[in-house]
C-alpha cells in the first residue's frame, strides 16, 4: 500500500464520523522505484490532505516533508522528489491501519490492506 | 514499444497488449476472465484513442476478480498516459491476492484494497476518478446469494441481477469526477435502459459501445459520461416523463450492432 492509497483510505465503522486518518502500524516497509512524472503530482497534489501525508511518511521512517506545502513549493524539483517519494515510492507490506475513533485494527498483508467490516461494524 | 513492430501493428491493425490469459493468476474461489471480461476489455480497446486523449489521472476498478480487467488497462494505457494511479477493490480477499499475482506477472503496478464496493474510499476519493471500469455480479438469483460470500460475489445479483449494480451505481456517481468516465457490463435481464435512465436523471450520458450475444447470455458493455446539457436539461424540464420517452428513443436508435467475436 502506497501512502497516496493511505491518504484516500478511512474508517466507515457505524458511529465513526471522521474516520481520517488511519494510524498507520509498521512491520515491514519496502521501497519500490517509479519514475518521477511532474504533472502527475502537480495534479494530484490539491487532491493530497498534506497533513496525513506528512504523519503517515514520518511513521514509515521518512520525515523529510515539510510541515506545511503550497502549490508554489512544485516549482522546485528538491520538493518534488521528496512528494514523489514519499506518496508513491514507500509501500507498507506488513502492518496495519488502525481507526483513529474506535482503535479497530485493518490488517495489511502483503502490501493489501483488508477494510472488511463486521456484520456488526456496518 | 519496438518502432517496426509499432509500425506493423498499426499496418496490420493488430490488437494492442492486453493481459495474457496464461499469465492471469487463479484460485478455486476466484472468478476467471470469461466473455463478459473479454467484452469489457474489448470495450477498452475499442475506445483506446479516447481514452488516451482523456488523460486520466486516477483509474478505479471495483471488483477486480483475477486482476484480467484491471491488468489490461494499466497495459492499454501503458507509457502513453504515465503516472496514472490505478487503483482496484474487491469484497473476496482471495480475489485481490489473485489480482496482485496478475499484476506482478505483467510487470504491472495497481494499488489493491479488500474491502466491499468502495467503502473505505468513498469519503477521500469521492469526485477524484477520471475512469471506473466494472463488471459487477449481473446474473439473476435469489437474493441470499448475494450475500453468501466466496466466489458467489463474482455473479450473484440478486432480482433482475441488479442487487449490487443498483448499490454501485450511486457509488460510482459520487466517486466520478466531473470529467469522469464509467464503464459497465450489464445483461439484458438486468435492463440497461433503465440503468440508463437512472444514470441520465444524475447527469450522465451513455453508449453502449459492445453489445455481444452467446448462447448463455446477451451483454452490453455501456460508457457513461458527465453531460452538462443533460444537467442543465434535467434541471429545465418540467415533465421527467416525457423526456425520458424521448431518451429512450434516441438510446435505442444509437445501438451499434457488433457482431460477436474475440476477434474484433
Amino acid at each position: 500500500m502506497r501512502l497516496l492509497t493511505h491518504n484516500m483510505l478511512s474508517s466507515k465503522i457505524k458511529g465513526v464520523s471522521n474516520g481520517f486518518p488511519l494510524r498507520i502500524e509498521v512491520e515491514k516497509v519496502i521501497e519500490k522505484q517509479v519514475e518521477l512524472n511532474p504533472d502527475f503530482l502537480k495534479n494530484i497534489f490539491p487532491k493530497v490532505d498534506w497533513k496525513a501525508l506528512v504523519e503517515a511518511g514520518r511513521t514509515m521512517g521518512f520525515a523529510e516533508l515539510p510541515e506545511e506545502a503550497d502549490l508554489l513549493m512544485l516549482d522546485s524539483s528538491e520538493f518534488l522528489s521528496k512528494f514523489h517519494h514519499a506518496l508513491l515510492e514507500l509501500h507498507l507490506e506488513e502492518g496495519a491501519l488502525v481507526c483513529p475513533e474506535t482503535g479497530r485494527k485493518f490488517p495489511v498483508n502483503k502490501g493489501i490492506p483488508n477494510m472488511l467490516l463486521h456484520e456488526d461494524e456496518v | 514499444m519496438h518502432r517496426s513492430l509499432h509500425a506493423f501493428r498499426s499496418a496490420y491493425k493488430m490488437p494492442y497488449r492486453t493481459a495474457q490469459i496464461r499469465l492471469v493468476s487463479s484460485h478455486p474461489e476466484v472468478y476467471e476472465p470469461c466473455d463478459d471480461s473479454f467484452a469489457l476489455v474489448d470495450a477498452l480497446l475499442a475506445d483506446r484513442t479516447n481514452l488516451l486523449e482523456h488523460q486520466p489521472s486516477i483509474c478505479m476498478e471495483i471488483g477486480c476478480g483475477s486482476g484480467y480487467i484491471i491488468t489490461s488497462l494499466v497495459l492499454i494505457l501503458g507509457q502513453e498516459v504515465p503516472g496514472v494511479y490505478y487503483i482496484a477493490t474487491d469484497i473476496n480477499p482471495h480475489a485481490v491476492k489473485v489480482t496482485q499475482e496478475t499484476l506482478n506477472a505483467h510487470g504491472v503496478l495497481a494499488e489493491l484494497v479488500c474491502m466491499d464496493i468502495a467503502s473505505g474510499l468513498e469519503k477521500r476519493l469521492a469526485g477524484k476518478v477520471d475512469v471506473m471500469v466494472v463488471n459487477p455480479p449481473y446474473v439473476p438469483t435469489p437474493e441470499d446469494e448475494v450475500s453468501r460470500g466466496g466466489i458467489a460475489t463474482a455473479w450473484a445479483g440478486g432480482e433482475n441481477g441488479r442487487s449490487v449494480i443498483d448499490r454501485i451505481l450511486p457509488v460510482a456517481e459520487r466517486l466520478l469526477s466531473d470529467r469522469g468516465w464509467l464503464y459497465m457490463v450489464t445483461l439484458t435481464a438486468n435492463d440497461p435502459k433503465e440503468i440508463c435512465l437512472l444514470m441520465r436523471k444524475k447527469g450522465y450520458a451513455s453508449r453502449i459501445i459492445v453489445q455481444r450475444s452467446t448462447e448463455e447470455e446477451s451483454l452490453q458493455i455501456i460508457k457513461f459520461w458527465c453531460d452538462s446539457d443533460i444537467q442543465d436539461l434535467n434541471e429545465a424540464t418540467s415533465s421527467p416523463r416525457k423526456a425520458a420517452a424521448s431518451f429512450v428513443g434516441s438510446l435505442v436508435s444509437q445501438f451499434p450492432r457488433i457482431p460477436f467475436g474475440k476477434s474484433q
